[in-house]
């Protein structure tokens, strides 16, 4: 029925011996009664030593490494002047000849250029403007149904919640089927005499996808922050003579700090890793990061897997980074509750 | 201003859903054109059915998530015990690892877990594919089970040693029932993560195993078709249900 690959023998033996160690471990508590229980947790132990912190590891390895294996910065170069491994890989005589001839590395396509960076920078952008957007969109919404007086609020707040269970491809796709050509957008603009747009594999188009994906995910842990709110700081600050808008940036705004930071979080990186939104929307013509570490892997070059670790390396540290701050600013996780 | 209000979260709600609801009407239309309706009809959902592709990929997908559900379920349930009676230090560490493939971009778990198939010479496939399934499961898995053991009498495993009891015997009678439905919601939370999932199995699988997620996105590169259209509309409103559910009864535990 279907083709699946079976793998390597070896790769049997794997599953073979973590079997045996399971039965082993087994047999070893049933008779040992002086057992304790933290062995229980051995088997994991064990799995996320294999699949979790090794693979963590090869992506150090691999970009500090050469294909040959050989120590090397050479991939971090890269990360500023894309054609370095290019250039180094090609023999100095040969460019010499080149040269000799009057051609310049420019013509020869291996200049100084700066793509992967400028895809980093591009991108950070893009999440940037994702999040300030869904900051301007969500912020407010998250506000009125915190409001108490609006008893609808606590029931719209799930219609919030919901997308963010909704598969993010799944999303993506029905966003591009209504921006397509012939989509229905497509066909009312027609309809009323505007005629058709290119609508699709624009920067709006992927803009548009990403807080389409993401808006939810700033809208409730504002609201969760909000809706914790004691309301009668609002309510003193009311009675001690600030209007409704001083009230706000006074005391509200403040006090929902740590619901923008989750928020923020939450939006941005996703938006920077994202790779099938502009893909999908963007048709190929908008390349963010996450398209230019799965080019990088999806190609045949062994020495591409290890720029692609390398840019992989920097994302990892640059969502570190930003968990980090976000553990700082809202240590007990009060903007969360995602799934 | 309270009309303004009402009517500024009623765009935005329309923003979120409007495309879905476009979407899952679009896949009962009986022509194949985006913009005419041309009548109700289960056409394209008849259709899903005949293409061997599809089918193929929803048999990798279902045994996929079933397999990793199991699996984990079982690593995930001994490790929460396990981790529970550590000490202080070792269980930081523990519950640390375990955040990694949570907290790390999906991209970045699934690019690593291809380089380790790469590096042991592993062809992937359809076993890669579980493995990475199973890697990413566990922790929620964890999440679901450690809670109700914190709510457990600390003393009753014990007790049921010094009375006796093997701790294999404590295992299955004493400690299971406790977390019985925690574990129950971890299996179900994998079975339907797994299922969700799309950017962990695109890395770690070959061009030739494709999942329902991996196939839809390899077919939208060329443009959407109505059967895609039915196989999406399908697939979210089985995830979504899946996800209402589990959420439902998280919920429950932690009242």
């Amino acid at each position: 029925m279907t083709d699946f690959h079976v793998p390597v023998w070896g790769y049997w033996m794997m599953g073979l011996g973590f079997a045996a160690f399971v039965a082993l471990l087994i047999s070893y508590i049933h008779k040992n009664r002086g057992f304790r229980r933290p062995i229980f947790a051995s088997p994991y132990v064990l799995w996320i030593i294999v699949f979790t912190v090794i693979p963590c590891l090869l992506v150090a390895y691999f970009s500090f490494t050469d294909p040959q294996g050989n120590f090397t910065f050479d991939n971090f170069k890269n990360f500023w002047d894309s054609n370095f491994n290019a250039r180094k890989a090609m023999d100095p005589e040969l460019i010499r000849q080149y040269e000799d001839m009057g051609l310049t590395l420019n013509d020869l396509g291996l200049s100084r250029d700066s793509i992967n960076i400028d895809t980093l920078v591009f991108s950070l952008w893009m999440a940037f403007l994702c999040t300030v957007i869904c900051l301007l969109l969500g912020y407010p919404a998250a506000h009125i149904m915190a409001d108490r007086e609006f008893k609808l609020g606590p029931t719209l707040v799930i219609l919030f919640i919901v997308p963010m269970w909704m598969n993010f491809l799944l999303r993506t796709i029905a966003m591009m089927s209504l921006l397509e050509d012939n989509g229905l957008i497509n066909s009312v603009l027609e309809m009323i005499g505007v005629g058709r747009q290119k609508l699709l594999n624009n920067l709006a188009a992927v803009q548009l996808g990403m807080v389409y994906n993401f808006l939810p995910f700033m809208v409730f842990p504002i609201y969760n922050v909000l809706n914790k709110m004691d309301y009668k700081l609002s309510e003193a600050a009311m009675d001690l003579g600030c209007d409704k808008w001083q009230t706000f940036y006074k005391v509200t705004l403040p006090l929902s700090v740590p619901g923008v930071v989750s928020g923020i979080t939450m939006v941005f990186m996703p938006a920077v890793t994202t790779f099938y939104i502009s893909r999908l929307l963007g048709g190929g013509k908008v390349q963010l990061f996450g398209d230019l570490i799965e080019a990088k892997f999806l190609s045949t070059s062994l020495n591409e897997w290890n720029v692609g670790s390398a840019l992989s390396l920097i994302m990892m540290i640059l969502i570190l980074a930003s968990l980090g701050l976000l553990r700082k600013v809202d240590p007990e996780g009060e903007g969360g509750g995602i799934v | 201003m309270k009309t303004i209000k009402r009517i500024y979260l009623g765009l935005i709600l329309l923003f979120l859903y409007i495309p879905i609801a476009v979407l899952i009407i679009q896949s009962f239309n009986a022509g194949e054109s985006r913009a005419k309706w041309e009548g109700f009809s289960f056409i394209w959902y008849g259709k899903l059915f005949e293409d061997p592709n599809i089918m193929n990929a929803l048999w990798i997908t279902v045994s996929i998530a079933v397999l990793a559900a199991l699996f984990s379920t079982i690593l995930g349930t001994l490790a929460a015990i396990g981790i529970h009676a550590m000490r202080k230090r070792p269980q930081a560490l523990m519950l640390t690892l375990n955040n990694i493939p949570m907290t790390m971009p999906d991209i970045v778990t699934g690019i690593s877990l291809m380089l380790l198939f790469i590096f042991t010479k592993v062809e992937r496939g359809y076993v890669t594919m579980l493995l990475a399934h199973i890697t990413f499961d566990v922790p929620y898995v964890i999440l679901s089970v450690m809670p109700k053991l914190q709510q457990m009498n600390k003393n009753s495993y014990e007790a049921a040693l010094d009375l006796g009891a093997t701790p294999m015997y404590a295992l299955f009678h004493v400690i299971l029932p406790e977390v019985m439905p925690g574990v129950i919601t971890g299996a179900m939370l994998a079975f339907t993560l797994s299922l969700d999932d799309f950017t962990i199995s695109y890395f770690t699988t070959s061009p030739l195993v494709q999942n329902l997620s991996t196939l839809i996105y390899s077919q939208a590169r060329k443009g959407i078709k109505p059967t895609m259209n039915a196989l999406s509309a399908l697939m979210f409103v089985v995830l979504l249900v899946l996800l209402l559910l589990v959420n439902k009864r998280t919920d429950k535990q932690e009242q």
